[in-house]
């Protein structure tokens, strides 16, 4: 039984410890410390049966934890120490705790730590490493995002948009300490796609796995950012893309569009191509279109701008963004290449540096400054 | 002990040598400046001397107070600013001079032509923890 098995367990058991009586916040500890206890011991002993050996670990320790808190204030502990076996609700169990921890109260950080841990079964050290803050920070996150979820019914359907989003932001995140959390989002969004039929779950990991296929050509030496127009394409995971295109398509048979499907659309046109000359422009154009239909995205208008330059022509592409508001990150960058384009060098040079100036990571700082340095070359 | 290295976008000392604007640089020779950094870092992990880096966007602004249910003024960004802070690492080392000899190899970082850029780092030690003999 490897550690991502016993991951799978979680959201189950922490459902059986609700089923059987206990409080979310209390259960989720329970589970966690159960966790940490089987991480430690089940290498050299592995049970047999290890969903009972989790359910039972937990329950024993939500039982130390309400007795010792039903002591510290002198009453009656109201559960049962022989729990009744509850009705096997698995499924049902997974799918409300998705919605829980990505309660639209919740701030999204919050929400991203909480699911993590309870539906994806990490360890708080695993997320605080992953998120690069102190596990005490981390913990502290986790319990008061439980706190303001007290009194929420655990029965309630919530809303699935906020959980997509908390699944978008745990695969934007990318790979941090020893957890992937790109592979991670891929699985739990898998996991969630086989609990409901929306197309937009189904479009949300299709995008996942398009983008993903593509991972291994996005850095260079010395973790140089490589764009998509220079990625080596052989490197690209044709068994991904493959999987994608055909989850994809699926979801959009049943006509019910969304902003992720939309999305993934366009990835696939590209995972598609064998080179940016032979994209199909117009059609991620038009996807972008729709895009803003769904969502009058600013990120979009900037992102269209770019498709339309290489559709119709950088000019056509610069009206499109003259459209955009320039305080947007990434602006610049836009507005260089496709002035550089256009060929107006001199300009192009000059918005990349600026570009550089203001980007949002070091990566992309260091890229943009390197395109501003290989385009003064050209003048 | 601990130093910080800290590296500036603008201010310190007068530059010794006109290494240009990185913008002028090759992108070759920014390849090679982005090498040396990470190569350095990752020594400094090998020798157990390594604690932490990160770097700092030029964005930003000045923040203060402004009284009870005010909110607080901002000024900046800081396009003006004499000084400006780029990023720093952390070493935990032996001996101020073994700090000392890390900075100037890191300001040894290669910029136009392959040529050591000679930056200014500033170096700054940590206050420790107070022993726990004294007498």
């Amino acid at each position: 039984m490897n550690d991502a098995l016993l991951r799978e367990l979680v959201p189950a058991v922490i459902g059986i410890l609700v089923r059987r009586g206990a409080d979310f916040a209390s259960a989720e500890d329970a589970v966690q410390e159960a966790l940490i206890r089987a991480l430690e011991h089940w290498p050299a002993d592995p049970p047999r049966d290890p969903k009972g050996w989790l359910v039972a670990a937990a329950w024993r320790k939500f039982l130390d934890a309400a007795r010792s808190e039903s002591s510290r204030r002198g009453r009656e502990l109201a559960v049962d120490a022989e729990p009744a076996p509850g009705p096997a609700a698995d499924t049902d169990d997974t799918l409300r705790l998705y919605f829980l921890c990505a309660h639209p109260t919740l701030p999204a950080g919050s929400a991203v730590a909480l699911t993590l841990r309870a539906v994806g079964g990490l360890t708080t050290r695993q997320i605080a490493a992953a998120y690069l803050v102190p596990e005490a920070t981390m913990a502290q996150r986790i319990s008061r995002a439980k706190k303001k979820l007290e009194g929420r019914s655990f029965d309630r359907s919530g809303d699935l948009g906020t959980v997509l989003r908390v699944l978008y932001l745990v695969f934007n995140e990318g790979y941090g300490g020893d957890v992937d959390l790109a592979a991670e989002a891929i699985r739990l969004t898998r996991q969630l796609a086989a609990l409901t039929a929306e197309p937009e779950v189904a479009g949300l990991l299709a995008l996942m796995l398009l983008h993903h296929a593509r991972r291994a050509s996005r850095t260079g030496p010395a973790g140089r950012l490589v764009p998509l127009a220079a990625q080596d394409r052989s490197r690209w995971d044709t068994g991904l893309i493959a999987e994608g295109v055909d989850i994809l398509q699926h979801a959009l048979a049943r006509d019910r569009l969304g902003e992720y499907q939309a999305q993934a659309a366009i990835a696939a046109l590209h995972a598609d191509a064998p080179s940016t000359d032979e994209t199909d422009w117009v059609q991620i154009v038009e996807w972008y279109d729709e895009l803003l239909r769904l969502t009058d995205s600013p990120v979009v208008r900037l992102n269209r701008a770019v498709a339309v330059g290489e559709a119709d022509g950088a000019r056509a592409g610069l009206a499109a963004l003259a459209e955009v508001s320039p305080d947007l990150p990434r602006h610049r960058a836009v507005a260089a290449y496709l002035h550089e384009r256009d060929g107006d060098l001199k300009r192009a040079a000059a918005l990349y540096a600026e570009a550089s100036r203001v980007a949002a990571s070091v990566a992309e700082r260091d890229h943009l400054a390197r395109e501003a340095a290989r385009v003064r070359q050209l003048l | 002990m601990k130093y910080l290295l800290l590296k500036h976008y603008r201010g310190g000392p007068a530059p010794v040598v006109d290494r240009g604007s990185i913008y002028t640089w090759t992108p070759e020779e920014m390849d090679a400046h982005v090498q040396y950094m990470r190569d350095f870092a990752e020594k400094l992990k090998e020798t157990g001397e390594f604690v932490s880096e990160e770097a700092l966007s030029s964005e930003g602004a000045w923040v203060r107070f402004d009284g009870e249910g005010r909110p607080p003024v901002t000024d900046g960004p800081f396009a003006e600013t004499k000084d400006l802070i780029a990023g720093w690492m952390i070493i935990d080392v032996e001996s101020w001079d073994r700090a000392v000899e890390l900075a100037g190899e890191l300001s040894a970082a290669p910029g136009a032509g392959g040529e050591p850029i000679h930056e200014w780092l500033e170096v700054r030690p940590f206050y420790g923890a107070p022993p726990l003999v004294s007498e």
